[in-house]
């Protein structure tokens, strides 16, 4: 096979001929790991709240603060947060429906709701919110054919199913839903190939995957997947330069570094990913200027893959890191203060 | 209706040309647009706040949607709007079908035409608009989850096979298409009529002819065969076999150690048990070894299991 390199807009190459879509990762590219610009680079993120970008994403404010904290508790630097701050923003966020919106001014989501209450556990701060009414919220989401809609208006995705089990643990409130139910929605969205997508029907997709084996791991149904086909379509996803993609045919991406690597934690197959390999894709997506992680090599950096990066690197047992929960993406020891030990597969 | 006044629009500064800021253009670009998102944003709020349901109002939805169509509390409140106002859904499938040409990769968007289409309870134009969409990008997962929804609910099943077979003259890797493929004969003929299977076996086998380092169509192949199993489908090793000197690649290899695998696991008469053992393990060393590196840690995994399993044990009793 000839061996084609073409350069892509963002300078980085695609290796052509033998058709592997792929980045390569060139040699001045960062190979060590920089925390404390990334704690820099967190730290100071949302400082300026007039920053286009930062208004921008308002819509997502919720989910961009679980990444900057979780991130910052990983690396041991939660402290520089503030957190009488955000305690008040989200007790500003829940409705009287009970659910938590992205923002003060916006409308309830279980996106929200479920980042709302990760912020709350890492805190310890739980009972800010009424919790009864944010497990009522949830509840009232679960359909007919135990899926789970993200709000009101009614989208159904298995993202949300996790959204809701993930919530519910962390509130020891899973027995209010329709547990069978909810299962068997998850479980008819596996397809031919073992993987998972947001609907019956949908195509695999590594994120899906990472929410229908978090959810199944939260309800203790892991002995559902199939662990060595859905395995060997994860370890897939790992391309030539050592990084990995969210399905067949697509360029690597520093988050499905973390959809698939804690997948594959889940399912208790990560050994069959080249972790030298992938830890050297993660670290030279970072930016050693400004600190943080883009998507690939010399994109833009944002909280969102700085945090997946950082915790990929813990998946795969860097110690300047804190240990990771695959299910959860929060430290360990959050969890084990809460009393949550989700099952994971051998 | 006009929320900024640019200064170069008004009256009193006509008779001064504008001198642009020499930072080059991003910076200012950036600036004016951060000047009127703060301003239409803040009007959105202002309204919100009033539970205003007015034209103006519908009208500003469509302002703060051009600026950030991933709000999802704006499209939450248009919905409320058109209702509340009795807009016409025939113009608003128009606007809708304008944004998700320009912002195809968002889920808001797409959520909102499934609502107007539920409202209407008219997917005529839909498989048209969506394959347009694909055209631009063949593997939107997004569109093609729109797509199959409304197959789903309105039964609109014909032709689709021959739309997923155009996609995969134009790209035979487009691993959506080849999910659609299932998709669509799963929910019509289904797997089980043997002269179905074997067309699609057929079709298959004729894509990797074509570019035999296609991971969708090996998984296909694979997920198609898995009830019936590799080893006794009649012929698939000999023309698997077959391919190997001009279509060789990692995926063909490790397609004959499942096929190996399948003969171990179902004693089948068919298959020299010890012979069939040996070409496994030395595949699984091939790939490991040479052929699939990256992955050696699960080729070592497969080699172990071969060689611990029953059938292994009832060998060694004959």
């Amino acid at each position: 096979c000839l061996s084609l390199l073409s350069e892509s807009d963002d300078g980085n190459f695609i290796l052509q001929g033998t058709q592997v879509k792929d980045v390569v990762i060139k040699p001045e590219a960062p190979n060590t790991l920089l925390l404390d610009k990334h704690a820099d680079y967190i730290a100071a993120y949302g400082s300026k709240k007039d920053d286009y970008e930062y208004t921008l994403s308002e819509y997502l404010r919720m989910s961009g603060i679980y990444w900057g904290l979780t991130v910052m508790d990983l690396m041991g630097q939660l402290s520089r947060m503030n957190r009488e701050e955000i305690i008040e923003f989200i007790k500003s966020c829940q409705h009287d429906c009970g659910g938590i919106s992205a923002s003060t001014g916006h409308d309830p989501h279980l996106l929200y709701t479920l980042s709302a209450v990760q912020i709350l556990s890492l805190y310890d701060s739980i009972n800010v919110i009424d919790v009864d009414k944010v497990v009522d919220y949830v509840k009232g989401l679960q359909q007919e054919d135990g899926s789970f809609a993200g709000d009101k208006w009614g989208e159904i995705d298995t993202r949300f199913s996790f959204c809701a089990v993930a919530t519910l643990a962390l509130l020891g409130k899973l027995d209010v839903i329709n547990m069978d139910k909810a299962v068997g929605f998850v479980l008819s969205c596996m397809n031919f190939d073992g993987g998972f997508g947001c609907r019956p029907g949908s195509e695999s997709h590594a994120g899906q995957i990472y929410c229908c084996t978090g959810f199944l791991s939260i309800t203790g149904q892991l002995h559902q997947v199939n662990a060595d086909l859905l395995g060997w379509w994860l370890c897939e996803r790992q391309l030539p330069s050592g990084g990995l993609n969210g399905r067949p045919e697509k360029l690597p991406d520093v988050c499905y570094s973390w959809w698939v690597l804690a997948s594959l934690k889940i399912i208790g197959r990560i050994h069959w990913i080249d972790k030298a390999k992938l830890r050297s894709f993660i670290l030279a997506c970072q930016d050693e200027e400004t600190g943080g992680f883009a998507d690939r090599p010399g994109d833009m950096v944002d909280p969102f893959h700085t945090l997946f990066g950082v915790a990929g690197l813990s998946l795969l047992g860097d110690e300047q890191i804190k240990p990771v929960n695959p299910v959860f993406c929060m430290p360990e020891d959050v969890l084990q203060r809460i009393g949550l030990q989700p099952d994971l597969l051998n | 209706m006009c929320l900024f006044f640019y200064f170069r629009d008004r009256k009193e500064w006509a008779d001064l040309e504008p001198v642009p800021q020499d930072d080059g253009p991003n910076p200012v670009v950036k600036i004016a647009y951060s000047e009127k998102f703060t301003d239409v944003f803040d009007m959105f709020r202002a309204l919100l706040k009033n539970d205003e349901k007015s034209e103006r109002a519908f009208a500003l939805t469509a302002e703060a949607i051009e600026l950030n169509a991933a709000n999802y509390t704006v499209w939450h409140y248009r919905r409320v709007l058109l209702q509340a106002l009795d807009k016409d859904l025939r113009e608003e499938m128009k606007y809708i079908t304008a944004i998700i040409e320009d912002q195809p990769k968002n889920y808001q968007v797409w959520h909102h035409r499934r609502m107007v289409v539920e409202w209407l309870n008219d997917p005529s134009e839909e498989l048209q608009f969506v394959a347009e969409i694909l055209s631009q990008d063949a593997k939107n997962y997004h569109a093609w989850q729109h797509r199959q929804w409304v197959m789903q609910e309105y039964k609109l099943w014909d032709g689709e096979l021959e739309y997923v077979e155009e996609l995969l003259e134009e790209d035979v890797r487009n691993n959506s298409a080849w999910n659609q493929r299932h998709f669509v004969i799963s929910h019509t003929s289904g797997y089980s009529d043997s002269a179905i299977l074997e067309r699609e076996v057929q079709y298959t086998l004729k894509q990797i002819k074509k570019a035999p380092h296609n991971e969708s169509a090996w998984n296909y192949l694979n997920g198609i065969l898995q009830d019936g199993g590799l080893s006794s489908y009649p012929g698939l090793l000999e023309q698997v076999t077959e391919l190997q000197d001009t279509c060789s690649s990692p995926y063909l290899t490790a397609f004959l150690v499942d096929l190996y695998e399948d003969a171990l696991e179902t004693n089948s008469s068919s298959y020299d048990q010890q012979e069939t053992l040996n070409k496994a393990l030395e595949l699984c060393k091939l790939l490991a070894e040479e052929k699939d590196t990256i992955r050696r840690e699960y080729w070592n995994y497969v080699s172990r299991s071969l060689q611990n399993t029953e059938y292994i044990t009832d060998m060694l009793q004959v």
